[in-house]
């Protein structure tokens, strides 16, 4: 006991700051790199083995590219012939639609990178209504003024959609069907009414069950055996069907694992204040539930992206499809790599931006639990 | 005053805030609650304690069916509990709850969650339910942390926060579930505090809870429960003092004898 209160010091230690952490380059790579004589050569072994890799492919992309010109012949050098790419912009962003009606596209793409812009960048305001304005207000500007055939616009028929215009479309309708659908079909699997979880655990499990190319094809070739055939059901009205079913199963199970993790305190607490099943879902559960999956959703997101270009099988030409049709062109044969890396620059562009933006959200909704 | 509206009065006043008759509910084969008969009158204070798995929690959550119960009647401010979706919710906007772990809205700030109720169940204007928000805020002495998260605030705030959101409702009676058994030592006194306050106001109370100090300060009525079952329901005073069941004897020597 005496011993204890001996050894008791009555005064506290002060606050001291933390060592100051020693920075800068040149420490850096010290420590990093070079602390020591086999260190020193793996690096460097390293370092080189990485120029050895790279260089070339900076060297045939940028630097001994050929960049102008108007065909073939203009491409020279031992690089990348990206005139192959720029004679054909116009096809891969319109695909087939008419000349004349070009600037109708122009419109509805300027709007759509508008309102991503809006979304995206922190400082601008209202973000609520502006989505839901894009929401509600961009697929009917879209329908009229990509389909026309009202207001004195003439009508383009879907069969001369193409390029990134189709891409987007897809992916854009993809997306904004999915989500709410699967948020619908998850709350579904987990309702306590017997017949609602059984008809959204059926879909579900169908959905998933079955490949998107079997979907598209069922869409394209299936479907029209069953409809009467005077009724014509456009083809590319099926096939954003048949994605936006099948992703919405997809995403119905990524909300789900969401739903599973909020606390069951977290609805009984929505209850006991008197709130109804929807109030609590739309208030409490799900902003929480949504926030968690961010990964999961955009992960489908980007899967669903890559996906719009199974579309080709059933006769519609994405960005990836026009381009492949662009490389059979007597004229330009044996530009297929150029053709393939462009493509794939065009998709990894977009999905690499959901991914930043994903996190970025992630960051803004942290409120600190 | 004339006649009938102070016959309404009274008789508005003579009626219990809960009633529960033979109640009867089970998990399962598993029997947890057992013929429970309840009644506590409008401004009584009860004070419910038991050892754990002997139903205490079970019983007060039936009150605003978050449990459902297969045998019995339970009547809350004069509304008779049925299965209905509109009178269960209606009868929760009369009660107040007040959880172990709190259960605040982690993604709404301290002040939207007092005010998500009035905006949304009661319609009130926004500007009206922050307003009223920040008076119930003040009187839980947490008015100055009403724009932070919950998940800054320490467990004794977070409960002090639970506490205001669940009278921003103006509940006719309030139920407390072991409110202060997940809090630090240091922490439990604030919230007694303020559930002491809201005693001396006249709240209707039903309080799980083993701080016997707080059952002698403002229990109307401490009721012992074990195994399913009011076994022992008496005054403090003789609750503490001359405990008649030996299983009261036997519970209370376990937690004040040390």
């Amino acid at each position: 006991m005496s011993a204890i209160a001996r050894d008791t010091d009555e005064s506290l230690i002060a606050s001291r700051p933390p060592p100051t952490p020693q920075g800068g380059v040149m420490y850096w790579l010290r420590t990093r790199l070079f602390s020591g004589p086999v260190n020193s050569v793996v690096s460097i072994v390293t370092l080189l083995l990485i120029v050895r890799l790279v260089w070339p492919v900076i060297d045939w992309a940028l630097i001994q590219a050929d960049w102008v010109g108007s065909s073939r012949a203009d491409c020279t050098s031992e690089g990348a012939c990206w005139v192959f790419i720029s004679t054909r912009w116009s096809q891969i962003v319109y695909g087939f639609y008419p000349l004349a009606e070009r600037w109708r596209v122009d419109i509805v793409l300027g709007l759509f990178f508008a309102l991503i812009a809006w979304l995206v960048i922190p400082r601008l305001p209202g973000k609520k209504s502006v989505a839901l304005m894009g929401l509600v207000g961009l697929p009917i500007i879209a329908w009229v003024l990509l389909l026309g055939g009202m207001f004195g616009l003439p009508h383009v028929p879907t069969r001369a959609w193409g390029g990134l215009m189709l891409t987007l479309t897809i992916a854009a309708v993809g997306i904004v069907g999915s989500l709410p659908l699967g948020v619908v079909l998850a709350l579904g699997r987990r309702s306590k009414m017997p017949l609602v979880r059984a008809v959204c655990v059926i879909f579900i499990e169908f959905w998933r069950g079955v490949p998107l190319i079997t979907v598209l094809f069922m869409s394209s070739v299936m479907l029209p055996l069953f409809v009467p055939a005077n009724v014509e059901f456009d083809k590319l009205l099926r096939a954003l069907i048949g994605i936006m079913l099948f992703w919405s199963a997809y995403m119905a199970e990524v909300v789900r694992s969401g739903l599973q993790a909020i606390d069951k305190g977290q609805g009984e607490a929505g209850a006991a204040l008197g709130l109804g099943y929807w109030l609590r879902m739309r208030l409490i559960i799900l902003p929480q539930a949504l926030k968690l999956v961010i990964p999961g959703i955009v992960n489908t997101f980007i899967a669903l992206f890559k996906d719009t270009s199974l579309v080709l099988i059933i006769g519609l030409f994405d960005v990836l499809s026009i381009i492949q049709a662009g490389l059979t062109d007597s004229d330009w044969l044996g530009f297929a790599i150029e053709g393939y890396v462009f493509a794939a620059l065009v998709f990894w562009v977009f999905c690499f931006g959901m991914s930043r933006y994903s996190q970025s959200l992630e960051r803004r909704l942290h409120t600190g639990h | 005053m004339n006649d009938t509206q102070q016959g309404a009065a009274t008789a508005r006043e003579a009626t219990p805030m809960v009633s529960i008759s033979r109640l009867n509910k089970w998990y399962g084969d598993f029997h947890v609650l057992r013929d429970i008969d309840l009644t506590v009158a409008r401004g009584e204070r009860i004070v419910i304690c038991g050892p754990s798995g002997s139903g205490k929690s079970t019983l007060i959550r039936c009150i605003n069916h978050l449990e459902a119960h297969q045998q019995g009647e339970i009547v809350v401010n004069g509304i008779p509990m049925t299965n209905d979706v509109k009178r269960i919710e209606q009868i929760r906007r009369n009660v107040g709850m007040v959880f172990q772990h709190f259960n605040l809205f982690p993604h709404l700030t301290v002040l939207e969650n007092c005010c998500l109720s009035p905006i949304w169940v009661q319609k009130k204007p926004r500007r009206e339910a922050e307003k009223s928000a920040m008076e119930y805020l003040e009187r839980v002495r947490i008015a100055n942390q009403a724009h932070k998260y919950p998940g800054q605030l320490s467990g004794g705030q977070q409960q002090r926060v639970a506490i205001a959101r669940a009278l921003c409702m103006h509940p006719e009676v309030m139920l407390f579930d072991e409110p202060t058994s997940a809090l630090d030592p240091e922490m439990i006194k604030e919230v007694l505090d303020v559930m002491i306050e809201l005693a001396h106001e006249g709240m209707t109370m039903l309080c799980v809870t083993h701080e016997m100090g707080f059952a002698r300060t403002v229990a109307d009525r401490v009721i012992f429960m074990d195994e399913g079952q009011i076994v022992e329901s008496a005054a403090p005073e003789t609750f503490f003092n001359e405990p008649r069941s030996s299983r009261t004897q036997e519970f209370l020597g376990q937690i004040l004898g040390h």
